[in-house]
């Protein structure tokens, strides 16, 4: 079982690391009010961390917002590129997340089809 | 929503939308007094005795009490408690902060699943770093323990997103619920 200790050594490892792979900066907010949970949130950004570890992507936050007010268009996903616009993806479920994080995130290529909002930040 | 793993995520956000910078939330499983306990404690923002009441009322939750925080998931966990012969509690001051406990019977036929607290407590650690968040999980004699300041003290600067460190967040929660359901043996029993 891991432990603190493994924490412990990982972060000397990490800190050893200096190969950085993508140094993208990237913001991924999970929209997690009552009807984003039930609508499978929590799945999602389940899906987003596991594929942030397989793709050994560094730099990228995940964050939880509450309500947004569109619930009929929930789970709501917002990828924030640097110096981009914020990027709201709507109905968005764990499947559709590699595909999302290997277009947007890593490749900067908006998926049109699954957009609900653009912001300027 | 029926799993209890994600009403606890929902009753957490509600915390945070009240301005919690602390949330200790504790799950006690007492099969001695056949009883599962989900207390939910922040220093969020509180309410007085009316909000309290509309808190609890599914029917104007949705609208004007979202401002002190409140989804509608209190109604929610109300309504299950009291079909598994336990009930919720809300006590709450403003300025003071929020306790909400949610006590079932833990053997009964409609309690809804614990579901995967893995999950939860991973969602919640990861997506607010800075929220002083204390987790304690005791499941008869076997108690499982931790703070997200325990792991990013550790961390300093490497982010809980690093990829490293979620395989290890993974491993080390799912490990140590394993453990708890008579799973070997854990680091802080
Ligand atoms: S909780 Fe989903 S939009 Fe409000």
């Amino acid at each position: 079982m891991k432990t603190i200790e493994d924490l412990k050594r990982l972060r000397e490892q990490v800190q050893s690391d200096t190969r950085l792979r993508y140094t993208t900066g990237t913001k991924i907010i999970i929209g997690m009010g009552t009807c984003g949970i039930a609508a499978g949130a929590r799945e999602v950004m389940s899906a987003v961390l596991d594929e942030i570890a397989k793709r050994h992507l560094q730099d990228v936050t995940v964050t939880q917002t509450g309500c947004i007010g569109m619930c009929e268009k929930e789970v709501l996903l917002d990828v924030v590129r640097p110096g981009e616009d914020r990027i709201t993806y709507g109905k968005v479920t764990p499947e559709l997340v590699p595909q999302i994080i290997a277009e947007h995130v890593v490749n900067g290529r908006i998926l049109e089809e699954l957009v609900v909002g653009k912001f300027s930040e | 929503m029926r799993e209890l793993s994600l009403q606890v995520l929902d009753l957490v956000r509600n915390s945070i939308e009240a301005g919690a910078t602390q949330v200790a939330l504790a799950i006690t499983e007492d099969f001695t007094a056949d009883r599962l306990t989900i207390e939910i404690r922040d220093n969020g923002r509180g309410m007085n005795s009316e909000e309290c009441r509309r808190a609890l009322d599914p029917f104007v939750t949705s609208n004007q009490t979202r401002k002190a925080g409140v989804g509608l998931g209190l109604p929610l966990v109300d309504m299950y408690t009291r079909q598994c012969g336990g009930c919720l509690s809300l006590e709450s001051s403003p300025g003071k902060g929020t306790t909400v406990k949610a006590v079932y019977q833990h053997s009964h036929l409609d309690r809804p699943p614990l579901g995967s607290m893995t999950e939860t407590v991973k969602a919640i650690i990861i997506g607010n770093p800075k929220l002083d968040f204390r987790y304690s999980h005791t499941v008869g004699q076997r108690t499982f323990c931790v703070t997200t300041y325990e792991l990013t003290g550790i961390l300093g600067d490497i982010p809980l997103t690093h990829p490293d460190v979620l395989i290890w967040i993974t491993d080390y929660l799912s490990g140590h619920f394993n453990y708890l359901y008579g799973g070997g043996p854990g680091e802080n029993h």
